[in-house]
């Protein structure tokens, strides 16, 4: 990755990021032919997130606009919006609604969207990075204000008034002095009309908002509870046969031998073969299994690192300042380098009356996205059409392009709102394993993989091993912070507490296993040392955690969530019955700021752990969706459980040893805590993306409880999967 | 394992040809193309496949179809037949109990079973039977509020 490609957001470690080769530069007349007649407004994009890189722009200076999401108001005055963010369930479909009925002045009801389908949207880089409503949303309210705007122009037209004096409400235009309306189809009719915008325009402030701020409920809520709304694996085209992979008996096994067996004469069975890649298809799915169980391989497998070695691994093998692109295949390292250093960190020490040193270890864990991988994909004509779950769609439409040696413009990516990805969707494997079984069957095929493939072969979130060194003063003054990150990465690496003297770095290292971005990437990990460790440092000079923290901390968005949460919680306001503790944490990432505060009830004798409830403090800005913002942070209290108490991918000989939901234990209804969340709306800061962050505090908060009712420091992540152990 | 050629589903015999040792959740799936039950495990760990068996929450993917016989098969298609939501499914929509929803239509089957067996369930009754279902996007706390909810309602004498 070239430095001037750097974004503000952590990109994905492990995957190829190749630039997009095609530019979406569609002709003019190309948005009337697919909508028919009427207003077309074009956002141009122009920062470097939106697009491919810049080394990759066409040459000649010719380089064509860069759009980034358009919106089209028909005859019927049917409003449209084209972008290539995909959904997978943190219903940024009903957030940007939200924005740009926001900004036409209409129900949401009467906007529709279009989402990650390469044929008909915008070049996307993709969904990850919380900055779907920084940018995209910030965009479409920049792309309808625009709308808005040539909306007034024409009804002022139409009127012949001054546009100054019309009033724009209610999906309509009307004229105070002839009490006339028009409505936007009366405008749009027989226009072939396109605008454009970029930069600021005449989009609404947030403490204006009418429609944007308020709790819409999930725009297509209907479809989902009735079961009616087609995910990828339930995608159904005409003619269309079942396939199964043939995996290799162990992560960089390499085939010896292939004897096809008995599903060589299974009839309408055809079994594929090239290379190390090995699938059947099937007319159903239990006649695919059939023929894949009957083909006989011999793979050569070596020796490879097991889950109980994995931290002296990770320590043996790190590379001091790293690099951002880490190791080919396996995505090893995060972003090495340097984090935030000032002072000195010896001075920092000499000063302190109390000094701390721990390490902290994170194990590997696996999304578990309900929808495992799948796609169905459809060869016609040389055409290839796929529909898959992926965050990438773009970048899947490239990786299928290049694999199969077809131009990008004869790939078509659809991506159906998707059963969750939680980072864990970027990559499109599903998707070129179907592609290969349906060229080879000449058929249209499903591939849906199994629920050990997905805990198996797709990539999970980095380990890592933390240190940190401190120093503190006896009246609570933090002196020396040093932290340092191996292969996790970099995410909220800075300590936001004023220390004069600090250092934080990231160290590379090899992984053992396939690793990729997870929700918060390495925040989680990083903010539950640091948190941890915060929380330790307040014990050794006896003062309260809160008072502690609020003592450090200048940050004042910090130190409102942080009050907010011990507010809403009764911090120290009740007293505890035996076998109590409260913890709390904050953090910030992403521009988003929380605090956590749990109570738990952990008993020596038992082992058990219960988080009986737990209250987040979120400010992300202007709030979008109050009531879809609670349900992201409910929902990643909930999930931060699972890898803060119990979730870790075990693995030894090149395989993954717990690769079923027997072994591999989610938050299940029995874990949930009461939950409560404290919104801290600010109208005057631009929206940041809430579907990450809320998820980086539960873990530190939950330790510090059970510290607190146990007199037990957890340093390992996830803390108790066999239970509290004295 | 001999083929079968009728599964009652959703108050009909629907005609099928399928070998009996496959899966109900597959015969459902790929061969009636009733797609709100969903594959989530394989294992009867997850939930997302459920569906009511003479009125009880089961694992479909866990059953073969030749173990049916006559049995009455409903799935989330057969819960509003007419297009008149089931209380529980209004409660869904109206706690916004789900993210990404892959999980929504084996909640929902399990949460009616929950509800034609007791009135008015107390909490720890409703985690308790709801343990097998798992929202990955963690809206468990939603969940139990729509199931309170539509108890009400249906007390109450909605549908």
């Amino acid at each position: 990755m070239s430095g001037t490609e750097e974004l503000a957001i952590e990109l994905e470690r492990y995957e190829l990021f190749e630039p997009c080769r095609y530019h979406f530069a569609v002709d003019r007349r190309e948005f009337f032919k697919i909508l028919g007649s009427g207003l077309v407004v074009l956002f141009l994009a122009d920062d470097t997130s939106a697009q491919p890189a810049p080394a990759d722009r066409r040459r000649g200076g010719q380089a064509p606009a860069d759009i980034n999401a358009w919106l089209h108001i028909g005859e019927d005055g049917a409003i449209t919006v084209f972008t290539g963010k995909t959904e997978v369930g943190q219903n940024i479909r009903t957030s940007l609604t939200l924005a740009v009925a926001e900004e036409l002045r209409v129900l949401p009801a009467a906007v529709k969207l279009v989402m990650a389908d390469t044929e008909l949207t915008p070049y996307d880089m993709g969904t990850f990075g919380s900055q779907t409503t920084p940018q995209m949303a910030s965009r479409l309210h920049k792309t309808a204000a625009a709308a808005r705007e040539a909306l007034l122009d024409l009804a002022a037209d139409h009127f012949k008034a001054d546009r100054s004096s019309l009033q724009f409400a209610d999906g309509k235009i009307t004229n105070p002095a002839s009490k006339e309306s028009v409505t936007f189809g009366d405008l749009t009719k027989g226009q072939k009309l396109v605008k454009s915008v970029s930069g600021d325009g005449a989009e609404t402030p947030a403490k204006d908002w009418k429609i944007a701020g308020t709790s819409l409920a999930k725009v297509n809520g209907r479809d989902f509870v009735t079961g009616k709304h087609k995910y990828t694996p339930d995608m159904v085209v005409q003619g269309m046969l079942h396939g199964q992979i043939l995996r290799p008996s162990a992560f960089e096994a390499t085939m010896d031998s292939f004897d096809p067996g008995a599903a060589a004469q299974m009839p309408r069975v055809t079994v594929v073969h090239d290379g190390d890649f090995v699938g059947v298809t099937a007319p159903d799915p239990l006649t695919a299994e059939h023929a894949i169980n009957a083909i006989r391989a011999k793979w050569t497998t070596k020796p490879q690192p097991s889950s109980s070695e994995l931290f002296d691994y990770l320590r043996k093998n790190a590379r001091d300042g790293g690099g951002g692109g880490g190791e080919s295949g396996r995505g090893g390292g995060g972003r090495g380098g340097g984090g935030n250093n000032s002072g000195s960190i010896e001075e920092g020490l000499a000063a302190a009356s109390h000094k701390l040193q721990a390490t902290y270890t994170i194990a590997y864990i696996a999304h578990t996205p309900l929808e495992p991988r799948a796609a169905v994909a459809q060869w016609e004509d040389g055409k290839l059409t796929v529909w898959t779950g992926t965050q990438r769609p773009f970048g899947v439409r490239s990786d299928l392009a290049s694999t199969f040696g077809v131009a990008e413009e004869n790939v078509r990516v659809i991506v159906p709102d998707t059963g969750s990805g939680y980072g864990g969707k970027h990559t499109g494997e599903a998707a070129i394993e179907a592609a290969r079984l349906a060229k080879a069957a000449g058929k249209p095929v499903k591939l849906v993989w199994t629920r050990q493939e997905e805990f198996t072969w797709a990539y999970f979130r980095p380990a890592g091993l933390i240190d940190i060194t401190s120093g503190v003063r006896d009246d609570g003054t933090i002196t020396a912070w040093e932290f340092h990150n191996y292969n996790s990465g970099g995410s909220a690496l800075a300590c936001p507490y004023d220390v004069a003297n600090q250092k934080c770095q990231t160290h590379s290292s090899s992984s053992p296993l396939r690793q990729g971005s997870y929700r918060a990437l390495a925040a989680t990990g990083n903010n539950f040392a640091r948190e941890s460790h915060i929380d330790d440092l307040a014990h050794a000079v006896k003062m309260d955690p809160l008072e502690f923290r609020l003592k450090n901390l200048k940050n004042s968005r910090l130190r409102d969530v942080l009050e907010a949460a011990a507010d809403a919680f009764g911090w120290n306001k009740t007293k505890l019955a035996d076998g109590h503790g409260i913890g709390l944490a904050v953090g910030t990432e992403k521009g988003s700021f929380l605090a956590t505060c749990a109570e738990v009830l952990a008993d020596k004798d038992s082992g058990t752990v219960k988080v009986l409830r737990a209250v987040t403090a979120f400010d992300c800005g202007a709030v979008v969706n109050p009531n879809h913002l609670k349900n992201q942070i409910e929902g990643a209290m909930v999930m931060g459980l699972g890898g803060a108490l119990f979730e870790a991918i075990e693995f030894a000989n090149g395989m993954i040893t717990n690769p079923f939901m027997a072994d591999y234990r989610v938050p299940r209804f029995s874990d949930l805590p009461k939950l409560e969340v404290v919104l801290v709306d600010r109208k005057d800061v631009a929206s940041a993306g809430a579907g990450e962050t809320p998820i980086i505090g539960i873990a530190p908060a939950v330790g510090n409880a059970i510290f607190a009712a146990s007199n037990i420091r957890l340093r390992s992540m996830p803390m108790v999967p066999e239970g509290l152990r004295g | 394992m001999a083929k079968i050629t009728q599964l009652h589903v959703n108050g009909n015999d629907a005609q099928i040809d399928a070998e009996g040792e496959r899966t109900l959740l597959s015969v459902l799936r790929d061969d009636l193309n009733l797609t709100g039950p969903k594959y989530g495990c394989g294992e009867g760990r997850c939930g997302a496949c459920t569906v009511l068996l003479e009125g009880a929450a089961v694992r479909s993917c866990q059953i073969n179809i030749g173990s049916l016989g006559q049995r009455k098969v409903v799935t989330i298609e057969g819960l509003a037949p007419n297009g008149q939501l089931h209380p529980l499914q209004e409660a869904f929509l109206k706690h916004d109990a789900f993210q990404c929803g892959y999980c929504t239509c084996g909640m929902i089957m399990s949460g009616v079973s929950l509800l034609g067996k007791r009135k008015d369930p107390a909490e720890a009754e409703i985690l308790r039977f709801m343990e097998g279902n798992v929202c990955r996007c963690g809206a468990y706390q939603r969940i139990v509020a729509a199931i309170k909810d539509a108890a009400k309602t249906i007390a109450g004498g909605g549908s």
